[in-house]
């Protein structure tokens, strides 16, 4: 099994004049309000363990997944798939926010995390993918968003998002339909897939799960996205729509 | 009478929703209720005392709605809201999710105990009066209150434009922290990768070596996996130890950015009205300073009020004649208008601060109801206190209603702590003001 290998830094230090360039890794945000669970659920992505004792994350934590892309094909190739944990709530003071965006740089894909329980979570939803993507926007491209959210930008977004609902064994039997109906909506306007949850259980992403196909596949566009389009300016934000060739890699 | 109580209700619904309630869903109407019944009470205490002052309605009435509004709100002060903290608090516990009203209940009567039990060592009044010397209490804790947040919040204002002197680095200060904060988070990546790949790699070998049974396979497995996991466990705790440091990065950015974002709002008129209105505040904290000290020292309780001591000295000293009983109503109705009106605000807003600062989804709902405590103690203790500022002939009703409590007790009591509370504030301000400029040195 190949693996990628990361030269940039020897062991520990960074080597000098060659700093750990972005173009080595695979940087994916978790956002979400907090109390919903993206420490956990990151826990559960990276260890395959559930995390005994929760705790409020200050700044941002981060974790390491180990993906197979396109695993089973003869092309399969290791990859380590950062995860940023990124605390907080879309209510925090503008200077918490102002630190914040310091994690949103380069990108690649964002895990949109939100409490089934918690309608409110839903909704701010639209608020943290606005925060995250903003930021990310080139320089000499004009912000078309003033803050409200506009579907046609989700659309067009070159950042693969994927919707993640937890909690979901705190919902009773009859109440389900209504839920997943509302998410089924959720990731329509995002569209993204969505995956439903309990973070306490890894059954729910137990190999063979149609979540685990979801979240596999995930990982592979955003790995995709990053290495094997021929587009050179990867971080492009929502408004440069006509900058990018995408070449769609079609695979089942 | 019971519609402006209504409305009142409506507000502090209102209140709750839009600003503290923002961000979370509200799934125990009972709290809200309760929030707004507290609010809606105190405000009507306040719409009393101003009737007072005026004259409206029958003095009866006034009478019969004093009493009913007090036994109201310290039925709720004393029973409602300390049993459903209790309760929230409790049902926040998994374990004892089984016999909640139990706890609650046990809860509650510790709470009681407490409570009862600061009373005695104060020079508080004579047994008969049962319920009312709970009202005592109540008013103690609140007077404890008022202080502290009256000086917090005078202090803070004028300290907030002091660090203006260092604001001209502060940018490259911050460019700098975030430098750093980010090349730890790369240290702690590249750390945890090496734990991953370790990982893989063990739990690979792992999966040949169970290919091989019977003892040497075992003994074998055993040695080679301890080296590796020896290593992951030694890479396990830099990695703890960056965290650390990159949560601490984290907060030091966001303060120096707070700092920042203050320095330039001081910039704009709107800052510079509230600094202007800072140093004014802080003056006046001086002087209420001064005035306790003085009536601590000189065992001296205020027995004329500001009003009726201003048209003294005007009537005296500047030999102008006007009609007394007039002007003294109106200036004092004028005066404790404006006295309910900032004291409210001002606890409305030092509320919110507090509730977004220290908040979370689980405990939204104690916080909420400790704050519609402490509000309702802060209201009533400052009825209490007003009785000083208003002219002899309106103090009578409220001492009336509230029977034979010690009111210069209570004004000796207050001055006491304000000033013990003022030094304290003072000094911490000052060990904090020193810290701070050093801290920017480092850099």
């Amino acid at each position: 099994m190949r693996e990628l290998e990361f030269t940039a830094t020897d062991g520990d230090r960074v080597l000098p004049g060659r700093k750990m360039a972005s173009l080595d890794r695979v940087k994916v945000l978790v956002l979400g309000d907090s109390g919903v669970g993206k420490s956990s659920l990151v826990h559960l992505l990276c260890q395959n363990q559930v995390l005994g004792n929760p705790s409020w994350t200050v700044g941002c934590s981060v974790d390491v997944r180990v993906h197979d892309y396109k695993e089973g094909t003869p092309e399969e190739k290791t990859f380590y798939i950062e995860l940023w944990d990124v605390g907080g709530s879309v209510g925090s003071a503008s200077s918490v926010k102002s630190t914040r965006a310091v994690f949103y740089n380069s990108v690649n894909g964002i895990i949109l995390v939100h409490d089934l329980t918690n309608k409110k979570s839903s909704q701010n939803l639209y608020r943290w993918s606005l925060e995250a993507l903003n930021k990310d926007s080139s320089p000499t491209g004009v912000i078309v968003s003033n803050g409200d959210y506009d579907a046609e930008q989700f659309a067009e977004n070159p950042v693969p998002l994927l919707l993640i609902g937890t909690k979901f064994d705190q919902i009773p039997e009859n109440k389900r339909n209504d839920v997943l109906t509302r998410t089924a909506f959720l990731s329509e306007d995002f569209n993204a897939e969505e995956i439903n949850l309990d973070c306490t259980n890894p059954r729910y992403l137990a190999a063979g799960t149609s979540n685990a196909v979801k979240l596999s596949r995930f990982f592979d566009k955003v790995i995709e996205k990053r290495y094997f389009t021929r587009d050179p300016s990867q971080m492009v934000g929502f408004t440069d729509r006509k900058r990018f060739n995408f070449k769609s890699l079609h695979y089942d | 009478m019971f519609t402006s109580q209504v409305l009142f209700f409506g507000f502090g619904w209102l209140f709750f929703m839009r600003q503290l309630f923002k961000d979370y869903e509200v799934r125990q109407y009972v709290v809200q209720v309760v929030f707004s019944v507290t609010f809606a009470f105190s405000c009507t205490m306040f719409e009393l005392i101003i009737f007072e002052i005026l004259g409206a309605l029958s003095s009866s009435s006034r009478y019969f709605h004093w009493k009913l509004n007090l036994y109201v709100i310290l039925l709720v002060l004393i029973f409602v809201v300390p049993f459903y903290i209790g309760y929230f608090v409790v049902s926040n516990i998994r374990l004892l999710q089984r016999q909640k009203l139990l706890f609650a209940c046990v809860v509650w009567f510790t709470f009681m105990y407490f409570f009862w039990k600061l009373g005695d060592p104060f020079p508080i009044l004579s047994p008969k009066h049962g319920i009312l010397s709970i009202e005592q209490l109540i008013s103690r804790v609140g007077v404890i209150g008022v202080t502290l947040m009256a000086l917090l919040s005078g202090f803070a204002k004028r300290w907030a434009f002091s660090d203006i002197t260092c604001g001209a680095y502060i940018r490259y200060d911050i460019l700098a922290l975030e430098r750093r904060l980010l090349q730890t988070m790369d240290m702690i990546v590249s750390k945890k990768k090496r734990i991953a790949m370790t990982r893989r790699q063990m739990y690979q070998r792992g999966e040949d070596q169970n290919k091989q049974t019977g003892f040497w396979g075992m003994i074998k497995s055993v040695t080679s996996s301890s080296t590796g996991s020896e290593n992951l466990s030694l890479i396990q705790q830099e990695v703890d130890a960056l965290e650390e440091l990159s949560r601490q990065l984290f907060l030091e950015t966001v303060d120096l950015q707070a700092t920042k974002e203050r320095i330039e709002y001081s910039k704009t008129f709107q800052g510079k009205y509230f600094n202007f209105l800072g140093y004014f505040f802080s003056i006046y904290c001086v002087w209420k300073i001064f005035m306790a000290t003085i009536n601590i020292v000189f065992d001296r309780v205020g027995k004329t009020d500001p009003v009726t001591r201003g048209i003294e000295i005007t009537v005296n000293y500047l030999g102008i004649q006007f009609d007394v009983k007039f002007w003294s109503q109106h200036i004092s109705f004028i005066l404790v208008g404006i006295i309910i009106v900032t004291s409210i605000r001002g606890l409305l807003i030092t509320l919110t601060k507090f509730f977004y600062a220290i908040s979370s989804s689980k405990s939204s709902n104690v916080i909420v109801l400790v704050l519609a405590q402490i509000m309702g103690m802060y209201f009533v203790s400052s009825v209490l206190l007003m009785r000083m500022s208003m002219p002899l002939e309106y103090r009578s009703i409220v001492t009336e209603v509230l029977g034979e409590l010690q009111f210069n007790f209570y004004h000796r009591w207050f001055d006491v702590i304000f000033l013990v509370s003022a030094l304290s504030s003072i000094l911490f301000l000052y060990l904090a003001h020193k810290q701070a400029p050093e801290k920017h040195m480092t850099l």
